[in-house]
């Protein structure tokens, strides 16, 4: 079956007046239909920027290199009215703050049901029957009256479903959800991570989590993709990944997640020195600096992505492997010279 | 409170003094911004040498608690005592001395800097303004010292703000207020904006310099994990009151304030790590702005235990056990056992 | 500091308008301040010979001269050394005082801010011309009435935003930290508040300079400001205005350079807000 979002060896640049950085560097992933994919990553890791360059969001100065497919048509470096026809309806993003991302000055309504006319054709009438309807399913309260409230007027955690209701409305066959829980008090939190399963179930759209939380996307995500200065460093089952992670820094970003068990006022594990960011150069291996494993290889030679097979396989066939993890049915792949043992 | 209660929960052992002295006593604090009271009723002592956590999502009030007991905004009941002294009642003149012993480290590491100011002018102001007599060579020392201390480099000292990371800048921040060894930090979310792999370092940070100068910490986090790791007792606030204070065991194993159990089980647990206490989700989403609820529990929206009493009368913040305190009017039944939930 | 400012002027650099204009305002300020060696006529020489004579470069006069026989170029050169001493001058002067008075105003705040501000909005809704007129009356005519009546205007404006930019960062983070160092008020508004506000308020000194320039030609063309025999571009203007149709050139020299001094000035003043407008990372 093929890929609802396929992207091969995408790099993005900025470019300032000096220098191009780049913030991502030949990433190759591929989005399955009904599959749900996290990108974990921290600040500089380039995980929103993928997305935005998928969106065709990205700033006046950034240029994007390589291929995005959505359902097979190339869209990177589409033209608007091309892009338009799909952005928001069959493909949508919900986006980190719903305070920035829903228009203070229009009320909730008018929001939802403009998404139906422009996309759908639908009169305004019928689209803010839609719209209600939209928000009962996202189950927020009283939906007649708050049709009829501005963003302000609700809280943080309403806010965040009416955008999840607004990227639903179409039927999107891929909802792209970018830090959609990081604003958001925990409570809320665990409410919205159980409502992204119910649409999951209930609409059946892939979607693409994008957190720096690998405790949030734990209960959501099939698969997730783990991201370092740039590129994609593991790749596995989520189930696989936090049971047995292969690359040093998925291991140590799972050893620093303070927990409610284990023994407290001892020091908390961490990784010495901090995520290297886009404008810094890296000679080999990005984690080398960081890394309790780190050997003379691996400053020196940047280590491929690829299969990571069982102990005592170095796999050195040394060729990139991208999109084939859908029809590896989403085989184990880690970019290291030496992965942590299973 | 209780101070033997402190000294179970291990208070004062880390500074090696076995003297329990009540360092700061918060008694009816309120503040009000125009009409709305963000904080109300606020009473609880922090004793010296201990990590006293506060959690709490938000609108809580818990940033306001944090500056409100500093002075840096005006609180319109209560009163905040330092060490025998009203600092709230005293004369701003007065206030500044005082100042020397009670430091904060905030939540945005470079906001929280003078972007102006290099970073060695900026964690020399705390010398300028209380050790005046130094002469210029002395204070490079002791700002090069501090700031070795917190793991940077002495040489970094004329450099801007906006030339170092995020967990950078938290570290001078912390060496800003840790220059004058003071008794009381408080932390405002010290580490909420930093990356998951910087915030255990500044939070190793943090006890490293506590078990050194035995100062006091008041830290202030929505981190459940995170505030487990580093307190010795927890406050825990809705909107605007204290709803739970505990030592940190009694606190995590028998959570008793349904809004506290319903933090533990909202915290997402990787699959593997030990399961959090089961407890209902809550019911619904609390308002856009929390109505300062004059009369009953601010927390009966969203309560699955709730019932009518909850609704007329506020319950008041009663001890259940020793030095462990809830303001629910069903707490007796939850510390007994956990109930089913209403519905 | 230093990281910023290359930026700022790298910013600069790569604008092409600004730096012409840069060029521009350079380049008359060197011939105002350096022309008159080049020139053998003194501004005051009268030369009977060559009445209103036409501008004209073979001549001894490249500019002509005017009705009293003055050499024009000597005599639009002091004209913009004056309007260009009295434009810096008294723009530097409001600056100083519009961010004392704004910062304090706008950190201090409460009783103090109101009794402040009521004292610029009854300073503003003066109708400035008759006050000036009112202190010729009173004073007779002066140069030093022009420059308290700049004087008593040219900060306002300042100091309102200055007062505007310290209520937006009152709030800030850093602010606060200062307040819980220890740090007293005159600390705090010397060390913290100023350095951070004067970004705009120095683009806006740039744009003051013109403005200035402008309202002492207003004054002077009417009478009230620079006497005679000194000149500024404002008394040129006004002679010449009486010339038009006889001696038209009388009247274009110095408008000519007036309206490319203010154009550059205006030009560069907006690069600069450009330049320096950064959103502090």
């Amino acid at each position: 079956m093929a890929p609802i979002l396929s992207i091969d060896d995408l790099t993005v640049s900025f470019s300032q007046p000096d220098r191009s950085i780049s913030a991502v560097r030949q990433v190759s992933l591929a989005v399955a239909a009904r599959e749900c994919v996290a990108v974990v990553g921290e600040s500089g890791s380039g995980k929103t920027q993928i997305f935005m360059a998928a969106m065709g969001l990205l700033e006046g100065n950034a240029t994007a290199q390589g291929s995005v497919r959505f359902e097979g048509s190339e869209i990177l470096g589409a033209q608007a009215p091309q892009l338009n026809r799909i952005r928001g309806s069959k493909l949508t993003m919900v986006f980190q703050d719903p305070m920035t991302s829903l228009t203070p000055h229009l009320k909730i309504g008018i929001q939802l049901a403009e998404v139906l006319v422009c996309h759908t054709g639908r009169s305004w009438s019928e689209a803010r029957i839609a719209a209600r309807r939209m928000l009962e399913r996202v189950r927020v309260p009283d939906p007649a009256r708050r049709l009829n409230q501005y963003p302000h007027e609700l809280s943080g955690g309403l806010r965040q479903r009416v955008t999840i209701g607004m990227s639903l409305l179409c039927e999107p066959l891929l909802v792209i959800a970018d830090e959609p829980t990081t604003a958001l008090d925990v409570t809320v939190q665990a409410q919205i991570i159980d409502l992204l399963r119910a649409m999951r179930e209930e609409v059946g759209m892939a979607l693409v989590l994008i957190s720096h939380d690998l405790g949030v996307v734990a209960g959501l995500a099939d698969r997730i993709l783990v991201m370092y200065a740039g590129r994609i460093v593991e790749s596995a089952d989520s189930a696989e990944l936090f049971r047995d992670p292969r690359h040093p820094y998925t291991g140590a970003l799972l050893k620093c997640i303070p927990t409610l068990s284990g023994p407290s006022l001892a020091r908390l594990p961490t990784l010495p020195g901090q995520p290297p960011q886009p404008e810094d150069s890296l000679d080999g291996c990005a984690f080398a600096p960081r890394c309790p494993r780190a050997a003379e290889r691996c400053r020196t030679e940047r280590p491929l992505l690829r299969e990571a097979g069982n102990a005592g396989d170095r796999g050195s066939n040394g060729i990139e492997s991208g999109s084939s993890a859908i029809e590896n049915g989403g085989a184990r792949r880690v970019a290291c010279h030496f992965p942590l043992s299973p | 409170m209780n101070a033997r209660v402190a000294a179970n929960a291990g208070v004062g052992t880390n500074a090696g003094d076995s003297a329990i002295d009540v360092l700061l006593r918060v008694a009816d604090l309120q503040v009000e911004f125009g009409a709305r009271a963000v904080l109300r009723d606020v009473t609880f002592d922090l004793y010296a040498g201990e990590t006293l956590g506060l959690v709490g999502e938000s609108g809580s009030g818990k940033s306001t608690l944090a500056r409100a007991i500093l002075r840096l905004i005006r609180s319109s009941k209560g009163s905040v005592v330092w060490r025998g002294r009203d600092l709230l009642a005293c004369e701003p003149a007065a206030l500044r001395p005082l100042r020397r012993d009670l430091q904060i480290v905030f939540q945005d590491p470079l906001a929280s800097l003078n972007p102006r100011m290099t970073v060695g002018e900026t964690i020399a102001e705390p010398l300028r303004i209380f050790e005046s007599a130094l002469n210029a060579q002395a204070r490079r020392d002791r700002v090069g010292g501090m700031l070795e201390r917190v793991g940077l480099a002495a040489d970094m000292i004329g450099r801007y703000p906006h030339e170092f990371s995020g967990g950078q800048c938290q570290r001078i921040g912390i060496a800003r207020a840790m220059i004058l060894g003071p008794k009381l930090l408080i932390c405002d979310e010290p580490v909420s904006s930093l990356d998951v792999s910087i915030q255990g370092q500044i939070v190793n940070l943090l006890l490293d310099l506590q078990r050194d100068v035995g100062t006091a910490m008041l830290f202030i986090s929505h981190n459940l994990a995170v505030i487990r790791h580093v307190s010795h007792r927890i406050l825990v606030m809705y909107s605007g009151r204290l709803v739970e204070i505990a030592a940190r065991d009694a606190l995590f194993e028998m959570p008793a304030h349904p809004y506290t159990r319903a933090l533990l089980a909202a915290v997402p647990a990787a699959p593997g790590a030990a399961e959090p206490i089961a407890g209902p989700l809550l019911r619904a989403e609390p308002a856009a702005s929390p109505a300062g609820a004059d009369f009953g529990c601010a927390f009966r929206d969203r309560c699955a235990y709730a019932v009518g009493i909850c609704g007329t009368t506020l319950p008041p913040l009663e001890e259940v056990a020793a030095g462990h305190w809830v303001a629910c009017h069903r707490s007796r039944e939850f510390t007994a056992s956990p109930p089913p939930p209403k519905d | 500091m230093s990281g910023l400012l290359d930026d700022a002027v790298r910013r600069l650099r790569s604008n092409p308008g600004a730096m012409w204009a840069m060029f521009v305002v350079a380049g008359l300020v060197a011939l105002a301040l350096f022309g008159p060696w080049f020139n053998p006529n003194g501004s005051e020489t009268l030369d009977w010979l060559h009445v209103a004579s036409r501008p004209a470069l073979q001549s001894a006069h490249w500019f002509g001269t005017d009705r009293l026989g003055r050499d024009l170029f000597a005599r639009t050169l002091e004209g913009t050394r004056v309007s260009l001493a009295v434009g810096v001058v008294a723009s530097a002067v409001s600056l100083a005082v519009g961010i004392g008075y704004g910062a304090v105003a706008g950190y201090v705040g409460g009783r103090t801010d109101h009794v402040m501000m009521r004292v610029i909005e009854i300073l503003s809704g003066l109708p400035l011309i008759f006050f000036v007129i009112f202190l010729t009356v009173v004073f007779g005519r002066s140069e030093y009435l022009l420059f308290l009546a700049i004087g008593a205007v040219g900060w306002l404006t300042m100091a309102r935003i200055v007062r505007g930019q310290t209520l937006s960062i009152r709030r800030r983070e850093f602010i606060e930290a200062a307040v819980a160092s220890g740090a007293g008020t005159a600390r705090i508004i010397v060390k913290h508040v100023i350095p951070n506000v004067i970004g705009p308020v120095v683009v806006y000194a740039t744009l003051t300079v013109p403005q200035i320039i402008m309202f002492e030609s207003f004054l002077s063309f009417l009478g009230l400001g620079i006497q005679e025999p000194h000149a500024s571009l404002g008394t040129l203007i006004a002679e010449g205005a009486g010339e038009m149709e006889a001696a038209p050139w009388i009247l274009l020299v110095p408008g000519g350079f007036l309206a490319v001094l203010l154009l550059a000035l205006n030009i560069f003043g907006d690069g600069l807000r450009d330049a320096l407008d950064v959103k502090e990372r």
